[in-house]
């Protein structure tokens, strides 16, 4: 177990820069999920810290070692990867047995070692088979196992769930949660799921670009997104946008746009005193409108109509439409509404987000 | 498969593929059948009145048998195995090694050698036996199985290279990232995943460059010259054609018995063989 440390980390692939100055501290026993889109350079990051990718420039410790220079079987790691990588001429337990015996251990260690893994993962019953016997979830079992067997200082997930079916993903992702509060074992984790990144990660680091956006834990990321990218990419339905611009207007600041007008409370008031005049992004997420009644203030709710009406059982989600764009709302599932209707949505006044028009970042 | 009514699949499937079998095996008829046949049989003019040119009624050994006692004929075959078993063992060593490293490492100029590899295939031999005559003259190799153990790996090699590198760029390279994780040094990553994976693929390599070189005509021709040490491709044509007399009988038994061990060999690895020009590996 150790902590690992990136450093002002480059890698650049010919012209392409992929990975950009990247700083991140992973504590001892933490679960750290890299996300982004596809690109992001995360998946690069993660081949970094296992050395099968060169370091253009920057640091890697784990531990207090600096791994720079040293190549992937000194580092003490173990990963998993997406397809599995599992060696198809082998049985699962010469699979597992594979990194110890390569490490020179001895044989009843190794068979306690490969038993105990087993019995974590519950393939105890099929040690003897050949990967290709195996399921998808069987497999990734045994990748898993692959791993954990080696007890090695970090684990590294590169995409581990993205072959699997939605249902299995749903499993595997809490018994890699079980596993990890088993066994304590630093996790570097890399998704381009953003579920997957806020119910695995204790921290999670958003990237795009090459360039690490917002380090947090799930619900900071969720509540307080430091620019509009993160916004939009964490949350399900996504965050709605909208650009609005602020007015000063009989002593009360508005945000005015296409079929919006919100005279703001006057804590958010004070945050946008200075972008009076400005155009900004307006942000809210879907469960943060409803369908207004009358006790709802009038200053902050807008005008939409209805056009898509998604039924899925715990809450609906109405597409609707404001001045030309499209929202998100997602509304108790007792709301009954038509298509085409009109009708006001309220806006939770402390759940507003506002980002600069032209850097994006959180206001 | 072919759907729909019996008569399409006749018409479309099975009298077609009767055709083909037919074109094919015929020629083994043909020499089966003339290996066995009486010479008083074989030299009959075909508008006698008894002219059976499809088969025989009083089949003989007699042919085979004074091939084997008579002539050179084992003593050709054992050349052509030392010389097909030797080239083809130098050949795979250095097509696996060339292969694995043009599909696997990055370097330098890797794609412009393979390139280059490919090329030298491409020189037909019938052109690359004159240079190499001169070599082989200047080490003083002339007339000894090393002329062609040392000069079928100019084929062989690009040859094996080119099918293993396909196969190799087929192993996904996860397998050995995973391998190096795990604690194998890059050597023993191709030794203990890579060379095992691929064994279909080598086996392949393996079976084709014996067959190029049991087959192997025009270097074995030029190069050897003393019925001792000819292999049995030009042995059988040179040395069983007495002046102008064609011994049909013998030669025939020759080209039938020189057959024989690659045909084996086809049918012993025939899995293996699909297997690796297909390419699949399967996670």
């Amino acid at each position: 177990m150790a902590r690992v440390v990136i450093r002002n980390l480059n890698k650049t692939f010919n012209d392409v820069h992929a990975v950009k100055d990247v700083n991140l501290e992973i504590r001892d026993r933490e679960f750290v999920v890299l996300v982004g889109p596809s690109g992001c350079g995360k998946t690069t990051t993660l081949r970094m810290v296992a050395g099968l990718e060169s370091i253009s420039s920057g640091e890697i410790l784990i531990g207090e070692t600096i791994v720079n220079d040293l190549p992937p079987m000194d580092r003490d790691i173990a990963m998993v990867f997406q397809n599995y990588a599992l060696y198809p001429h082998m049985s699962v337990y010469d699979n597992m047995a594979f990194g110890l015996k390569m490490r020179k251990f001895t044989r009843p260690d190794i068979d306690q070692r490969v038993r105990d893994a087993a019995d974590i993962l519950g393939i105890q019953d099929y040690l003897a088979r050949k990967p290709r016997q195996l399921s998808g979830g069987q497999r990734q079992r045994v990748a898993l196992g692959r791993a954990i067997v080696r007890h090695p200082q970090v684990f590294l997930f590169d995409e581990p769930l993205s072959n699997l079916d939605a249902m299995l993903r749903v499993q595997m992702r809490v018994e890699i949660k079980r596993i990890h509060d088993r066994l304590g074992t630093t996790a570097i984790y890399v998704t381009h799921d953003q579920v997957e990144a806020m119910t695995l990660g204790d921290r999670v680091v958003v990237m795009k670009d090459g360039i690490v956006q917002q380090v947090g834990e799930p619900l900071d990321l969720y509540n307080e997104p430091t620019n509009r990218f993160v916004a939009g990419f964490i949350g399900s339905p996504a965050m709605n946008f909208a650009t609005v611009g602020i007015i000063e207007e009989a002593g009360a600041i508005c945000a005015v746009g296409e079929g919006i007008r919100l005279k703001l409370t006057p804590p958010l008031a004070a945050r946008l005193q200075a972008h009076v005049g400005h155009q900004v992004t307006l942000g809210i997420r879907p469960e943060d409108l409803w369908i207004a009644s009358d006790s709802d203030a009038k200053d902050l709710s807008v005008g939409a109509v209805v056009e898509v009406i998604e039924r899925l059982g715990s809450q609906i989600l109405l597409d609707v439409r404001v001045g030309s764009a499209m929202m998100v709302a997602a509304v108790e599932p007792t709301v009954r509404t038509k298509t085409r209707e009109q009708l006001r949505l309220a806006l939770n006044p402390e759940r507003l987000h506002f980002f600069d028009g032209r850097l994006e970042a959180a206001i | 498969m072919i759907e729909g009514a019996k008569w399409r699949r006749w018409l479309y499937f099975y009298i077609p593929l009767g055709i083909f079998i037919f074109w094919l095996l015929f020629p083994f008829y043909w020499m089966l059948v003339t290996s066995v046949r009486p010479d008083r049989e074989l030299y009959r003019p075909w508008m006698a009145a008894n002219y059976t040119p499809f088969w025989t009624a009083h089949p003989t050994m007699e042919h085979i048998t004074n091939l084997l006692t008579g002539t050179l004929f084992i003593r050709w075959m054992a050349n052509t195995l030392f010389i097909a078993c030797i080239s083809t063992l130098i050949s795979l060593f250095c097509g696996v090694l060339a292969g694995y490293a043009l599909s696997r490492l990055k370097f330098r100029f890797a794609g412009a050698l393979g390139t280059g590899i490919f090329i030298t295939y491409l020189v037909p031999q019938t052109l690359l036996f004159i240079p190499l005559a001169d070599i082989i003259r200047n080490f003083r190799l002339g007339d000894t199985p090393w002329a062609l153990i040392l000069t079928y790996p100019t084929f062989l090699i690009p040859f094996c290279t080119w099918l293993l590198m396909g196969y190799f760029k087929a192993i996904p390279k996860e397998l050995e990232e995973c391998a190096r994780i795990d604690g194998a040094t890059r050597w023993k990553a191709m030794l203990y995943i890579i060379f095992p994976i691929a064994v279909p693929g080598i086996l392949s390599a393996g079976i084709f460059a014996f067959t190029l070189s049991w087959n192997e005509y025009i270097y074995a021709l030029v190069f050897l010259s003393s019925a001792e040490e000819k292999t049995v491709s030009v042995g059988v044509a040179s040395d069983l054609v007495r002046g102008d007399v064609f011994y049909w009988g013998q030669l025939m038994a020759g080209a039938l018995l020189g057959s024989v061990p690659v045909a084996f060999i086809y049918s012993f690895f025939v899995e293996y063989y699909v297997a690796g020009l297909t390419g699949s590996v399967k996670g």
